[in-house]
């Protein structure tokens, strides 16, 4: 609501509910809208429209819902209109459990939906930081016209921390007259629209998404090093909930003076490539360690970053299970 | 002295005990199902379909095949099933946001085909399993914890009669709606539900029975006062009774 | 210094809030602080818990296996896990629903009959303050005085509920200095 964004719509769904029942109570006391739909398939639909004319509109949502959202994230990304979707991860495939996971990794950067398309997907590791990736979530959304993903997980939706506001940047929305379809008094209709038989307009629509793509690509990557120097012997690679347990695994190896690092992408698409390879490069590093909350995912695009010229361990746990900062230790150990 | 046996666990339930709130009537409306199986013999040859809410485990408590739908697809699944076996006997299991939000357009297409499957659809006015948020058939003005101020009819529109919604079909079908809140209204429902799983055997019709259903933990009552607002708020809306019948042959 | 206490018991018995209570003392005090519920598909009746950390640092891993305090407030909770608790901890075990203790020798374990002393006090409910303020008392972890007036916060707009909570919280907190004094 800071963001400006007072239009959301969704369905029920644990680990993420309290969302939708806090701004039940809130919408109305900010002349906001509040809509419970009654499907993800409806509500990611009710995003786009109300997307059409202009506002600023988001939804949050849980693994199952999400995928039901996929089409609508397809449409509204060929037809280039800001939504913001948050989804709390829970455990899969199929209704699965409702415990923290990682397992919609594939699912946010490789699209979901049909078509060639990408969502911009942001992964924040604390309370703190998913206000934060939520503010710029919008902001994002508006200048790509592109839907945004702000990817969580049970934990980070269910635990409370302290949230500093004050450190978190007001969102300027920018004007949209130019697109928006609010209606055509004094100027000539718009068209919102993602059907395109003709094979040379379609090719041309997606040669200049995947241009939007490319900027996204230049301008947008975002990640942390956490304790990565000159002498670093082996680098954990993680995001989200399992790059904050790997953070208590590195401190714990500093004070025992072993030299560990964590590399934590934030924006998981675009995908930090170049800073990570640079850092697998440095003569030290022996070795990288993936943890995740699934089964391998990530641990594709480290290879494609890492190139196959150093070793690549995983560590993963699934289920709902969360590893533990003693278990990231013991996989340590077995690299050093 | 000999005693008689006057009271058992019905072969179609197994003995686990179930996870039901204290005062929820889903136990009862297991129960409802579990004995016509029984008495119609139709265990061994039934598969049943769980939906997403309170009820999903209900495998647990059926002692007879079954399998888990996506939220709101059970009619799908049973559709699926059904034509692929047209010897089984198969039911859905659905609560009102299964059913009657994001099962929507499953539930009216079933109906709308003549699928000779039974849906047992428990209406307990609100969503259970997720904690209490609004359902679409709760009631004008009553407080959930996505209509906080109680459901407004001007931006929520009234609570969704599925009785009528789909007896409104001009396919043939047997749909009625009971309650079990006292003795007398178990008797009523058992027969009611009895004669939808006898359409299916004779291979007649879609049949469907709606149940209203008691939610005390969300609706924030205790079981007695529960069972009162059934009697007091829900049958006044949601009047009983079939509605629909299949015509003799 | 990071503090991890497991507040656990069953479903109703004000598990979450009291943990609630807690880390907002502790942010109040200028401490790093995650409260973490358990939640699962049992609305009611299931065992219900949390964990809150307190921490003069940032708080890496929010999953704690081992915590260094429990405050078990049935019988399958200080089953479950006492045996989890870092050595040099401390243990509070409601005694009015826990007829064991945890058989372990290298923590601190302090006995204190919540359900009994919040009837005593006229407020059945408010067992989870009387083993609040026993905790605060025991672990020095937050001022109790601090807690008192984020009870008094939080119980804003229902004034009735103010004073019978600080009672349960300060007698909590007296029986266990008694119990600790004797401990010596
Ligand atoms: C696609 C999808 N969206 C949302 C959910 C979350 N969800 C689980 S049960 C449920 C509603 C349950 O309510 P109801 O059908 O009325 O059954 P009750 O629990 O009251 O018996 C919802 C929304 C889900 N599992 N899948
Ligand atoms: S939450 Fe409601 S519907 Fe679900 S088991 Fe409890 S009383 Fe029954």
């Amino acid at each position: 609501m800071r963001a400006g964004a007072i239009h959301y719509f969704a369905y029920p769904i644990t680990p993420q509910t309290e969302v939708a029942e806090y701004l039940a109570r809130r919408m109305p006391e900010v002349g906001g809208v509040f809509l419970q739909a009654e499907s993800e398939v409806a509500a990611s639909n009710m995003i786009f429209g109300a997307a059409s004319a202009g506002v600023r509109v988001f939804t949050t949502s849980s693994s199952p819902g999400i995928s039901l959202m996929s089409e609508a994230m397809s449409y509204i990304a060929a037809a280039e209109l800001p939504a913001v979707f948050v989804n709390i991860v829970r455990n899969g495939p199929g209704l699965g459990g409702i415990l923290p996971s990682q397992g919609d990794y594939f699912q946010a950067t490789r699209g979901g939906g049909h078509g060639d398309y990408r969502l911009l997907v942001l992964a924040p590791s604390s309370v703190q930081e998913t206000v934060e990736h939520v503010m710029l979530a919008f902001d994002l959304a508006d200048k790509y016209r592109n839907p945004v993903m702000v990817l969580g997980d049970g934990l980070i939706g269910q635990m409370m921390e302290p949230v500093d506001f004050s450190s978190v940047p007001t969102p300027h929305p920018p004007d949209k007259s130019s697109w928006a379809t609010t209606g055509c008094k004094s100027r000539k209709p718009y068209l919102i629209k993602t059907l395109f038989l003709d094979p040379q307009q379609s090719e041309e629509h997606n040669r200049k998404l995947a241009a939007k793509y490319d900027e996204m690509r230049k301008h947008e990557v975002r990640f942390e090093k956490y304790n990565i120097d000159n002498d670093c012997k082996v680098v954990i690679v993680a995001f989200g909930t399992a790059a904050r347990v790997c953070k208590t695994a590195v401190d714990e190896l500093k004070r025992n003076g072993l030299r560990v690092g964590l590399f934590r992408p934030i924006s998981l698409f675009p995908f930090p490539y170049e800073p990570l390879h640079e850092i697998s490069e440095t003569g030290t590093v022996h070795a990288l360690l993936v943890v995740e909350m699934n089964t391998g995912q990530m641990i594709d695009d480290v290879r494609l970053a890492v190139a196959d010229r150093k070793p690549i361990a995983f560590y993963g746990r699934q289920g709902g299970m969360v590893p533990s900062p003693e278990e990231v230790l013991g996989e340590i150990h077995q690299l050093i | 002295m000999a005693s008689n046996l006057i009271f058992q666990c019905p072969d179609s339930m197994t003995d686990a005990i179930t996870h039901y709130c204290p005062g929820c009537t889903h136990g009862i409306i297991h129960r409802l199902v579990a004995e016509t199986l029984d008495e119609l013999g139709l265990r061994e040859r039934t598969v049943g379909v769980a939906p997403v809410g309170c009820s999903v485990l209900a495998y647990n408590y059926f002692n007879c095949d079954f399998l888990e739908a996506a939220h709101g697809r059970a009619p799908a699944f049973a559709t699926g099933l059904k034509r692929a076996r047209p010897d089984l006997i198969v039911f859905t299991y659905q609560g009102d946001g299964d059913l009657a939000s994001i099962g929507t357009a499953e539930i009216i297409h079933a109906a709308n085909r003549g699928e000779k499957f039974t849906t047992i659809f428990v209406n307990n006015a609100i969503y259970g399993m997720t904690g209490g948020q609004m359902a679409p058939t709760t009631l004008p003005g009553q407080v959930t914890t996505t209509s906080p101020f109680g459901r407004d009819v001007q931006t929520c529109g009234y609570p969704i009669r599925v009785r009528e919604l789909l007896s409104a079909l001009r396919t043939p079908a047997y749909i009625a709606r009971v309650a079990v809140h006292t003795p007398r209204h178990v008797i009523e429902a058992k027969k009611a539900v009895r004669k939808a799983f006898q359409y299916q055997v004779q291979g007649r019709c879609f049949s469907l029975v709606e149940v209203l259903s008691t939610c005390p933990t969300n609706w924030g009552m205790t079981p007695i006062e529960s069972t009162q607002w059934v009697q007091d708020n829900m049958v006044p809306y949601f009047p009983l009774g079939e509605l629909k019948v299949p015509e003799e042959e | 210094m990071q503090i991890e206490v497991k507040f656990a018991g069953f479903g109703g018995q004000g598990i979450l809030s009291a943990g609630k209570f807690l880390a907002e003392a502790g942010l109040h005090e200028g401490k790093e602080v995650v409260w973490i519920p358990s939640y699962g598909p049992e609305m009611r009746g299931g065992t219900a818990y949390c964990t809150v950390v307190v921490s003069d640092h940032a708080i890496g891993s929010p999953v704690i296996n081992n915590p260094a305090h429990l405050i078990a407030m049935n019988r399958p909770s200080l089953e479950k896990f006492a045996p989890t608790v870092k050595p040099k901890g401390i243990i509070i075990v409601n005694c009015s629903l826990i007829p064991i203790t945890s058989n372990r020798t290298d923590v601190t374990e302090v006995l204190v009959p919540c359900n009994q002393v919040a009837i005593e006090l006229g407020n059945p409910k408010g067992a989870n303050m009387v083993a609040l303020g026993a905790y605060a008392a025991c672990s020095k972890v937050v001022a109790l005085d601090v807690l008192e007036a984020i009870v008094r916060h939080e119980f804003e707009k229902k004034p009735a509920f103010i004073d019978e909570n600080i009672a349960a919280l300060r007698r909590g907190a007296e029986i266990a200095v008694e119990k600790v004094e004797s401990l010596r």
